[in-house]
């Protein structure tokens, strides 16, 4: 009795706490609402199975408890029975995947219009790079980096002449406008992780890797380092300011170009490691 | 299962044994034994001891967690030590040790009707190589500098550079000890698969095995064919980091120099560890869910449900393992594409997966359950496993995984499902075959109370810890220092849980005293104390002697699970109880 009892209290319990507690996933700032669609669909199919199987459960302890003269009925199989509940688990495990694949089909998809933004991480910073005028990135490598390199450009790229490096500092992005987050670690994993934007990426040493989203509201973000990276993990934030076009072209009007020589030359090392 | 397989003439036929090397002295008796039995005690206890260690180190980090700053000792290098030492411990150390070496090597001979593992001396090697590996393990503690802190994933570049604890000599021992016990583990693992393909009883079919043993099987075929592509990675890691080999290393800046490293690749390595991760994620699961459906079955009186099916659901859920690593993978970069497979194959997996779920409830419907402390231990897995199941549903969907990844969320999914439940069963087998192994039953209300706390604690711990994911904590966080994303009450959170693992971490001492006590206070117990119908409750004698059988092998006539048939004497009918036509007819014969 007891135990059918506290089998119901924890399914109910763990009901009440979903709905009643004060903790939840912070308001959306991004186009990502499918995602937190394809969540909440997902905690209403499993939701539903957790409570009927405990609930099933809790009878079951109940109402076939052992007493006297209780007997225990014999049946090996029941085909029916174990097919309808096969199938009924392939239509739930279908509701909830169909979505997911539709939703990951736009997520890798990056729209044309989108504007790169390339987000360096290194132990336990944050740097971000915008491209000029000219709308393109330069091309960049770890193999360049130096004290007055700090990201790596390549000096020998013109694309690169006018970028906007961003160290020590905010990203500012405008709202509305698509933005292709390129990532690129100097050293080891990081993770680019807004929790208010859903999306999140590695940042891999040796390749580029990306995510793309649009903001959708103006504020101040916090970005959290997600991928363990030695012990300054936790303290790897950063800030993204969100902000209305006006505001942000003052912004990147008001931030400085690299100035790098054309000579600067690069420490000799792997040459076929170009990561951009 | 009707079908009575006879031995020529009609006869059951005594299969011609073979000479055991039995032990000559205390020595070759208890230390360097080849008694399976033995063997199994042996690796028991070392792996419980393991778990007392790893315990202690979770206590260590959720006092951190819940009270930072508090305790001067635990820093950030510390506490990465914590949480990589805990993580491969109880992942490999204990849950992979305990199931396959401890039950494994009791469970299969005794359940199958062989008189000890078809390799004996090899089962003895295995037990001492596993034993080198954690005293490896447990060195690195006293090395230099001290153990590894690069998560129990020792992802390079990160695990081998500066910035990481324990990247002289920690990783070295880790990667040393993991080589180890990969060697150790595959002199058992084809033990246990040679033992079960070729040493049964006759007329024990694969059909009539107990699903313990069919879980334990399919564990250690993956087991054999997962470990390598760990021990490949092993060996490379440790080839980059001793001799400057760049497998897993690109051109790094690490710490205000250019490296010495180029064109090896990051993703390489979680490639590697995730093809044997996550069939290891099973390779823990399936004994567990073998072992889960016989306690079922046992203590509620009722045949297993579905029996056939839960064999194929085993075997499917084994092969199906197998191509769904980079589900942990989706947001390292690698190729996008990979996401519509991948998620595909691994919520395919939750079909078989929730037929066993289905079966054991099915199990208990109409049964005559008994709710005794192995009975509890079982009901609580399907509870916790269930949970943690579909909690992987939201992993395993790949868009979905993208803001959970990384977060609280996955902690306290793979707790509930591969921490939380599979122990959960280890404590309900301990309960059911320690009157087995001993002749003594474990003290019950001692047993209750154990359960009670384990239970419903772990699943206090576990279950609000998915919400502080949900709000974006990020996991491995040494502290959750001050966020304008997270509420102030998150920590709240985290102190409710770091008391809750307090608690139940301190129930598991009344467990370990359990043991003890009931060695010798405990009450005695007849060899078949719970009515089950299986082999090893058969023996002529418990304990059982080396050998297991007497004088005779036994032979199987039926499955594991003919309870309450109707028209039956008693309420179980023993796997080599004849039907009363060969009974007959062995009366007949001279």
């Amino acid at each position: 009795m007891f135990a059918a009892v506290m089998l119901v209290v924890v399914a109910l319990g763990s009901v009440l706490f979903h709905f009643l507690s004060p903790w939840w996933w912070p308001p959306i700032a991004s186009n990502w609402k499918y995602i937190d669609d394809t969540i909440l669909i997902t905690f209403w199919i499993t939701g539903v199975v957790f409570v009927a199987v405990l609930l099933f459960m809790a009878y079951c302890v109940f109402r076939f408890r052992h007493r006297p003269g209780n007997v225990a009925s014999y049946e090996p199989e029941n085909r029916r029975l174990e097919w309808w509940l096969t199938v009924v688990t392939g239509v739930g495990v279908a509701a909830m995947l169909t979505p997911g694949l539709f939703v990951w089909d736009r997520f890798i998809n990056v729209p044309a219009e989108a504007t790169e933004a390339e987000i360096v991480g290194q132990q336990w910073q944050w740097s971000f790079r915008l491209p000029g005028p000219d709308g393109k990135l330069g091309t960049s490598s770890t193999k360049f980096i130096t004290t007055e390199n700090p990201i790596g450009l390549n000096p020998d790229d013109p694309n690169g002449k006018d970028d906007v490096v961003v160290q020590g500092a905010e990203l500012h992005l405008p709202v509305g406008k698509p933005i292709k987050a390129l990532l690129r670690s100097v050293d080891v994993l990081h993770n680019f992780y807004v929790p208010e934007f859903r999306a999140k990426m590695d940042l891999v040493p040796g390749m580029v890797t990306y995510f793309w989203l649009t903001p959708t509201r103006t504020g101040q973000f916090e970005i959290l380092c997600a991928e363990l990276c030695g012990v300054g993990h936790p303290m790897m934030r950063g800030q993204v300011v969100v902000e209305e076009a006006v505001a942000y072209q003052d912004w990147l009007d008001k931030q400085t170009r690299p100035v790098l020589a054309d000579n600067d030359t690069a420490p000799a090392n792997n040459k076929n490691e170009e990561t951009r | 299962m009707t079908e009575i397989p006879l031995g020529p003439g009609g006869m059951s036929a005594d299969v011609e044994d073979v000479e055991l090397y039995h032990p000559h002295s205390w020595i070759t008796k208890y230390v360097f034994a080849q008694d399976a039995k033995v063997i199994a005690i042996q690796y028991s206890l070392v792996a419980l001891g393991v778990g007392l260690i790893a315990l202690v180190l979770s206590w260590l980090m959720r006092l951190q967690l819940g009270f930072p700053g508090v305790f001067e000792f635990i820093d950030a290098d510390r506490y990465y030590q914590l949480i990589t030492m805990h993580g491969m411990m109880m992942v490999v150390y204990v849950l992979t040790a305990l199931f396959l070496g401890g039950f494994g090597n009791y469970l299969i001979p005794l359940m199958v009707g062989a008189r000890d593992m078809v390799f004996p001396y090899v089962n003895m090697l295995s037990f001492w190589v596993y034993f080198l590996a954690v005293l490896i393990l447990v060195a690195s503690f006293f090395a230099p500098g001290g153990p590894t802190g690069a998560g129990w994933t020792l992802y390079p570049p990160q695990a081998i550079l500066a910035g990481t604890p324990g990247q002289e000599w920690g990783i070295v021992l880790m990667l040393v000890s993991l080589i180890v016990f990969i060697i150790g583990f595959t002199m058992g693992g084809l033990n246990y698969v040679v033992t079960v393909l070729q040493g049964r009883a006759r007329g024990m079919t694969l059909m009539r095995m107990p699903l313990t043993v069919w879980g334990i099987f399919t564990a250690s075929v993956m087991a054999l064919l997962a470990f390598p592509a760990l021990f490949v990675g092993a060996v490379m890691m440790l080839f980059d980091k001793l001799l400057g080999t760049s497998f897993f290393m690109p051109t790094l800046y690490s710490m205000g120099e250019q490296l010495k490293y180029g064109g090896g690749s990051p993703l390489l390595f979680q490639h590697l560890f995730w093809f044997f991760g996550h069939p290891e994620v099973y390779i823990v699961a399936l004994p567990a869910f073998g072992i889960v459906s016989d306690l079922i079955s046992v203590h509620a009186r009722r045949n297993i449900f579905g029996y056939r099916m839960m064999v194929w659901a085993i075997i499917a859920i084994g092969a199906l393992s197998f191509v769904v690593w980079a589900h942990h993978m989706y947001v390292s970069g690698m190729n996008p594409y990979f996401g519509f497979f991948f998620a595909t194959t691994t919520l395919i997996i939750a079909i078989p997966t929730a037929i066993k779920v289905y079966n054991w409830v099915l199990t208990l419907w109409r049964g005559d359950i008994h709710l005794r402390t192995p009975m509890l231990f079982a009901l609580a897995f399907i509870v916790t496993f269930v949970n943690g199941g579909l909690t992987g549903l939201f992993l395993g969907n790949v868009v979905v995984d993208v803001p959970l990844s990384d977060t609280m969320f996955v902690v306290a999914h793979f707790h509930m499902v591969m921490g939380v439940a599979p122990i959960l069963v280890i404590f309900g087998a301990i309960y059911h075959w320690y009157p087995k192994v001993t002749g003594r039953l474990l003290d019950e209300t001692l047993g209750k109370i154990h359960f009670w706390i384990t239970f419903l604690g772990a699943y206090a711990i576990f279950f609000p810890m998915h919400y502080l994911g949900l709000m974006g904590v990020p996991r491995r966080y040494h502290e959750m220092l001050e966020s304008t994303t997270y509420p102030a009450s998150a920590h709240q959170l985290n102190i409710f849980i770091t008391i809750a693992a307090l608690i139940v971490g301190a129930a598991q001492f009344m467990f370990v005293f359990n043991l003890a006590w009931s060695l010798f206070r405990g009450r005695e117990a007849d060899g078949n104390p719970w009515g089950a119908a299986s082999l090893e409750w058969q023996t002529p004698e418990t304990p059982p002697p080396h050998g297991n059988w007497g004088p005779h092998v036994p032979v199987v006539y039926r499955w594991a699970y003919d309870y309450n048939v109707p028209g039956a004497a008693r309420d179980f009918i023993p796997q080599n109880e004849p039907p009363p036509a060969v009974v007959a007819m062995q009366g007949h014969s001279p």
